[in-house]
């Protein structure tokens, strides 16, 4: 019997029979924690395995990007935990400066087709996008995988989509995957993987790849994987220094289901509060008056999703009133918003530019919403309080720069 | 750690106004990222559900050996253990829902709390505070109106092992 794309990545790593609902035992190629997590996954590695041996130390990584810098002395004293026990144990740690996780994965090579890598991020499936199985864990299950290299896993059954048609300007992958979002929902893909073929995506940068792998989380998905696109290739290339080939399924693999959904002329989409799904037209918002704007995150906080938010507030200013925030992945992405000169753009239209990481998403980095506020927001929850106690609003970079432009939808 | 298979505890039905279990309760809602920085199991408890809509009393409410029952997709959301060890620090037995997050059930069963799928539950039944005993390995409920799956094999053994720690000795060995 054929394999999907997930049982024959899982396979590469186990000696038993991987096929979809067995619980098999699985090697981990990189192992990593962040801030938010990692102190308790070193917590756990004292507790129960005190003073022992970690396995394969040049594929385990610390990577602050929830709250960088600390911005409270409980968070800092938890980045110092981790930074002790890295030192100890001659471990690497991409610090505060450095951005998100799993960005900085894709962009040093370490995540590439069929590797398996795990972090306490839920949205590392993202590096689904570089057909690498990437999974966020809890401390346990991460500190298990920092002293034993493996993990245990039922593997997942997965549901093939086709994406019918073309789309073009002003919709992005960020409208793309709200759009698939509305049609099966939060629990659509509860617990499988999703595989997509679609002549849409041959043309989607690759930035928006990563936008599209990232909201399977909110899909209750484990992984998502695209097909291969030329873009994907050259990036893989230029930063693995190898021609590099997706691992595909078997033409006889059995999926859990197949699903065609119809992107002709998709207009650009926005999940409403107070969930991820509740996912509208634009248009049917219009008027809607915009308080703040948060652009960034690991869904879109690419250099691409920076210039399309560069092109439409050049040589202008927000809307009286509306609050932009602007964050970048990595420290890389902010070195080429620099370049070429989007970060004057920025800071003429108005706009604040913090440092790179998580940004909004996470305690609130680069500020909270208040009661009542209104946020376009490019990440990908909008969940009660997540981000504030104000109403967020998803949408795509270029939405979120009209937005903040016009001071309403 | 020897432990026992069945576990009897009162249960409190996670409910809206309309009487339906809720669903989609994300991990921000059970422990918010507010608390992140609290590594101290002991410390959790007390911020369990404070995000959660018509629940935000559930702490002074619940005793310990309660059991917690929810709807859909239970847990959803980031990756914080934090969301299942805050039951764990209050006491609660055992969590029942209709689904979980895949990441949620992943932590529970590491962490050797108890976490069922319902298969099948009739709420015009059931009154809160009810007791029920369940036995883990059958998956049997002794009341008729609530099924679930039994354990799986793996959740079977972490949980009788205590956790995954202590599972995995056997494991790092090999």
């Amino acid at each position: 019997m054929g394999k999907t794309i997930i049982e024959k990545l899982i396979q590469l790593h186990s000696d038993e029979e991987v096929s979809a609902g067995n619980i098999v035992w699985m090697k981990l190629d990189i192992r990593t924690a962040r801030d938010f997590g990692g102190p308790n996954v070193v917590k756990n590695l004292e507790k129960h395995y005190p003073d022992a041996e970690l396995p394969d130390k040049e594929n385990l990584f610390f990577t602050f990007d929830t709250v960088a810098p600390a911005k409270t002395i409980p968070y800092a004293n938890n980045q110092q935990i981790c930074r002790d026990f890295a030192h100890k144990n001659g471990l690497k740690v991409y610090d505060v400066d450095a951005g998100i996780g799993t960005h900085i994965l894709m962009e040093k090579g370490f995540a590439r087709p069929g590797r398996t890598l795990v972090g306490t991020d839920s949205h590392f499936n993202i590096l689904g996008a570089v057909n690498a199985f990437g999974q966020g864990m809890g401390d346990q299950d991460i500190a298990f995988g920092f002293r034993t290299g493996k993990t245990w896993f039922e593997v997942p059954e997965t549901i093939k989509i086709n994406l019918k048609g073309a789309f073009s300007y002003p919709a992005t992958g960020k409208d793309l995957v709200l759009f698939i979002l509305k049609k099966i929902g939060s629990k659509g893909a509860l617990g499988k993987c999703i595989e997509y073929f679609g002549e849409c995506l041959q043309d989607l940068p690759f930035a928006e790849y990563i936008t599209l792998c990232s909201m399977m989380t909110e899909m209750g998905g484990i992984v998502a994987f695209p097909e291969q696109n030329a873009q994907v290739t050259q990036w893989l290339k230029e930063r693995t220094g190898e021609d590099q080939k997706f691992i595909v399924a078997d033409e006889d693999a059995q999926y859990a289901q197949k699903n065609e959904i119809d992107v002709s002329g998709l207009p650009p989409q926005i999940a409403c509060p107070p969930k991820p799904d509740n996912v509208k037209d634009v248009s049917e918002l219009k008027g809607l008056k915009v308080g703040s704007v948060f652009v960034g995150s690991c869904t879109n906080g690419r250099i691409e999703d920076m210039r399309y938010l560069a092109d439409i507030l050049k040589d202008n200013h927000v809307a009286e009133g509306v609050m932009l925030r602007v964050v970048p992945a990595t420290r890389e992405v902010y070195g080429q918003m620099l370049q070429e000169g989007l970060i004057d753009i920025f800071f003429n239209a108005g706009a604040i530019v913090s440092n790179p990481g998580c940004g909004g998403c996470a305690s609130g980095q680069i500020g909270m919403t208040g009661k009542g506020e209104v946020q376009i927001s490019t990440s990908n929850r909008n969940f009660k309080g997540k981000q504030g106690d104000g109403e967020t609003y998803l949408a795509s970079p270029v939405t979120a720069a009209l937005a903040a432009l016009k001071g309403e939808l | 750690m020897q432990k026992d298979c069945t576990i009897t505890g009162k249960i409190w039905l996670i409910i809206d106004h309309q009487n339906t279990l809720i669903n989609d309760i994300d991990t921000d809602m059970i422990f918010h990222n507010q608390y992140l920085a609290i590594t101290d199991i002991d410390k959790m408890g007390q911020y369990t559900f404070d995000n959660l809509e018509g629940w935000k009393d559930f702490v002074s409410k619940a005793e310990k050996g309660d059991i917690v029952i929810v709807g859909k997709n239970f847990g959803a959301g980031s990756s914080r253990q934090q969301a299942v060890d805050c039951f764990a620090s209050l006491g609660i037995q055992a969590i029942l829902a209709e689904s979980f997050g895949a990441i949620y059930k992943r932590n529970a069963i590491n962490s050797g709390m108890p976490i069922l799928t319902i298969t099948d539950i009739d709420l015009s039944e059931l009154s809160q505070k009810e007791k029920i005993t369940i036995d883990l390995e059958k998956g049997t409920v002794s009341n008729q109106y609530i099924n679930i799956q039994p354990f799986s094999k793996v959740q079977f053994d972490i949980y009788k092992a205590g956790n995954l720690f202590t599972f995995g000795k056997k494991i790092i060995e090999k």
